[in-house]
């Protein structure tokens, strides 16, 4: 009896040693809350990472955590250290410089960091940075629009919400429409990256121009609103409405060939998945992310749509 | 929200509750007298919009800004009566989302279920299961107001969080879709015109003549008012004071639900950024049209000229380009303070 009891310990504590060596690896994934369509495509996403990646790897845990303001947000990145003991951190920052501080003093505690999207302003809090390429998402547009006018027309624009992530997207835009002088921004006003906004901003872009070409809504969202506008003001000057963000009522249209919406450009929140499983891929091994990883902003077309269906996703 | 002495309300101040029978009459020439300042504003709104650009001008416009003033207008026409009694309601914005949200997925369930009503008949259906959940939503407030003995800011702020998380849930974080079916039958709602004029301009010009006849033509109308000027006075005048509280949440709500019924055939969805800020944008036509946030004389006519003009102004900065886009919510903040201060020295 004695010994067999000797014989248990010893088993549970080479099986406790193994465990240790095989690294267990916790991830502490801090994100928006859903607050629209492209953060509830985060939520789901990330959701569906912890789910798929739980279930292959029995040493891993992800823990999922929304946040809906700033402070929120960084209290959340303390919990998951001081509670959960996380020791890798995948965050998509609500906002850029406030959390800077709070995942640089994670980090110096020895937590793996990976940043999403939007960046932090020191890149020594972070120790890998994974995003979705802003300028393509502001070029692609432009590049398509301009060869489906031929070099030549009036382009309405929907702004998102006034931010970098805005700034670097229009920025690419109009540097890529001045190379076609034929092309003219009549506007560019904000939608916010919301329907009703949209909508409005539409109805009036529809009053104060009587011929307008093409729509770059720079968003899914807003193209919505921008397409029943036009539809309400029955205007058939119109030969395109351009989205972004690859949702997938939108890819849906492209897929069916829709009269206005025949093109998109990804910039799926996919991303946050994306950027889950490598980190948990690497840690696993014990080994480090590139630094930096682009995930490519793609123009999607008719014959390449099918690629980016998601139609279990709420985006 | 402390009910404040009438001192200050001059000729305004609503009759005292055992009289209140006569009051109409006397309080109305000068209630269209106080009102002038807004209007004043919007004549000359319109006029810089007309000469900042002449499409401003024209009837589409016209049609367009009042279309889109319906929503914010109607759940502010509500919103006087609650303010007038000094009351508060923040969880405007997120009850029309949650009821649009509800509204889509019963309508779609009953659509997509083995026997379908025919889409008009299911149309009837969401829009009274709208106007049902608008009124318990409102009685609910009520009710914690007045029985439960909590702030009304307090209450609302509450439920702000409570509905627009439920939505959030309910639509997984996207958006819920009106069934395309659906969406054909009920489209006309909202984009329909009756004699040129579109049917939500005509609901909103129907709830202000009913607001109006309400607050100011009938006993219900002054209590509300008397509470808002002084609770106490009114509790020893033996007016009902909870009931009548109570029914000012009730009305709002069902105002919320009339205002949703028109906004969900617009774009077919509810998405959990529907009716963001409609609180603050509905609270600010009230108090730019002259009623007191802090109770008493509430102005169904100023508040119907305050929303549109705050939708005048948008309408505004998008038909031109003198403004960086930065700057827009800036000159809203001066023209809605500018107002509010004529308003002030009318006092």
């Amino acid at each position: 009896m004695h010994l067999l009891k000797n014989i248990t310990v010893a088993c549970l504590l080479a099986g406790a040693g193994h465990a240790i060596a095989a690294q267990n690896v916790t991830i502490g994934v801090a994100i928006p809350t859903a607050t629209h369509g492209f953060t509830g495509g985060i939520v789901w996403w990330a959701n569906q990472a912890k789910k798929e990646l739980e279930a292959a790897n029995p040493n891993l845990k992800v823990i999922v955590k929304t946040a809906g303001s700033t402070p929120e947000q960084a209290n959340q990145v303390q919990d998951l250290l001081v509670v959960n003991k996380m020791n890798a951190l995948v965050i998509l920052p609500l906002e850029s410089a406030s959390l800077t501080q709070p995942v640089a003093q994670v980090k110096n505690k020895g937590v793996y960091v990976t940043v999403v999207d939007r960046g932090l302003t020191s890149p020594n809090a972070q120790n890998a940075y994974v995003a979705g390429d802003n300028t393509a998402f502001g070029r692609l547009p432009a590049e398509y629009l301009a060869k489906k006018l031929n070099g030549k027309g009036n382009i309405v624009v929907l702004r998102g919400m006034p931010s970098t992530i805005d700034n670097e997207r229009v920025n690419a835009f109009n540097a890529e429409i001045k190379k076609h002088p034929g092309i003219k921004v009549l506007d560019a006003k904000y939608g916010n990256w919301n329907r009703d906004d949209a909508f409005k901003v539409m109805q009036d872009y529809l009053t104060r121009f009587k011929g307008i070409d093409a729509v770059w809504a720079a968003d899914d969202d807003m193209a919505i609103g921008a397409l029943k506008a036009i539809e309400q003001a029955k205007r058939t000057d119109i030969k395109e409405v351009f989205g972004g963000a690859g949702a997938k009522f939108a890819v849906k249209k492209v897929i069916d060939g829709d009269k206005l919406v025949q093109a998109n450009v990804s910039y799926s929140p996919k991303f946050i998945y994306d950027a889950i499983k490598m980190t948990a891929t690497a840690r696993l091994k014990g080994e480090a992310l590139p630094a930096k990883t682009i995930i490519p902003s793609v123009l999607i077309t008719k014959e390449n749509a099918s690629q980016f269906y998601y139609p279990n996703s709420p985006y | 929200m402390q009910p404040t002495p009438t001192t200050d309300r001059g000729e305004l101040s609503p009759p005292s509750p055992p009289t209140s029978t006569r009051a109409a009459g006397t309080g109305f020439p000068a209630l269209r007298l106080k009102g002038a300042g807004p209007v004043v504003a919007l004549v000359l709104l319109c006029i810089a919009g007309a000469l900042l650009n002449p499409e401003f001008a024209t009837f589409d416009n016209l049609m367009n800004v009042l279309t889109r003033t319906a929503f914010i207008g109607i759940i502010a026409v509500g919103m006087t009566f609650v303010i007038a009694s000094g009351g508060i309601d923040l969880s405007v914005g997120s009850m029309a989302a949650l009821i649009a949200g509800v509204m889509i997925v019963a309508m779609n369930a009953l659509a997509l279920g083995p026997s379908p009503p025919s889409p008009v008949a299911t149309v009837v259906l969401g829009i009274a299961l709208a106007l049902a959940f608008g009124a318990s939503a409102g009685f609910a407030h009520g009710f914690l107001v007045t029985h439960g003995r909590i702030e009304p800011f307090i209450v609302t702020l509450g439920t702000l969080g409570i509905f627009r998380a439920v939505l959030t849930w309910l639509s997984d974080g996207g958006a819920i879709t009106l069934d395309y079916n659906l969406s054909e039958s009920y489209g006309p709602v909202y984009y329909q015109s009756v004699l040129g004029v579109p049917i939500p301009v005509w609901i909103f010009a129907l709830v202000a003549v009913a607001g109006v006849v309400i607050l100011n033509r009938t006993p219900f109308g002054q209590h509300v008012q008397a509470i808002g000027s002084n609770e106490q006075v009114a509790r020893y005048a033996s007016i009902r004071v909870d009931r009548v509280k109570t029914l000012t949440y009730l009305l709002l709500g069902v105002c919320v639900a009339i205002a949703t019924i028109l906004y969900v055939p617009r774009l077919g969805s509810a998405t959990p950024t529907t009716g963001i800020l409609w609180e603050l944008e509905a609270i600010a036509a009230v108090v730019v049209g002259g009623t007191s946030l802090k109770g008493g004389a509430g102005r169904i006519m100023g508040t119907v000229v305050g929303a549109i003009l705050l939708s005048v102004i948008g309408n505004i900065l998008n038909l031109t380009s003198i403004i960086s886009v930065y700057l827009n919510a800036a000159v809203q903040g001066v023209v809605i303070i500018t107002v509010a201060y004529l308003q002030r020295g009318r006092r």
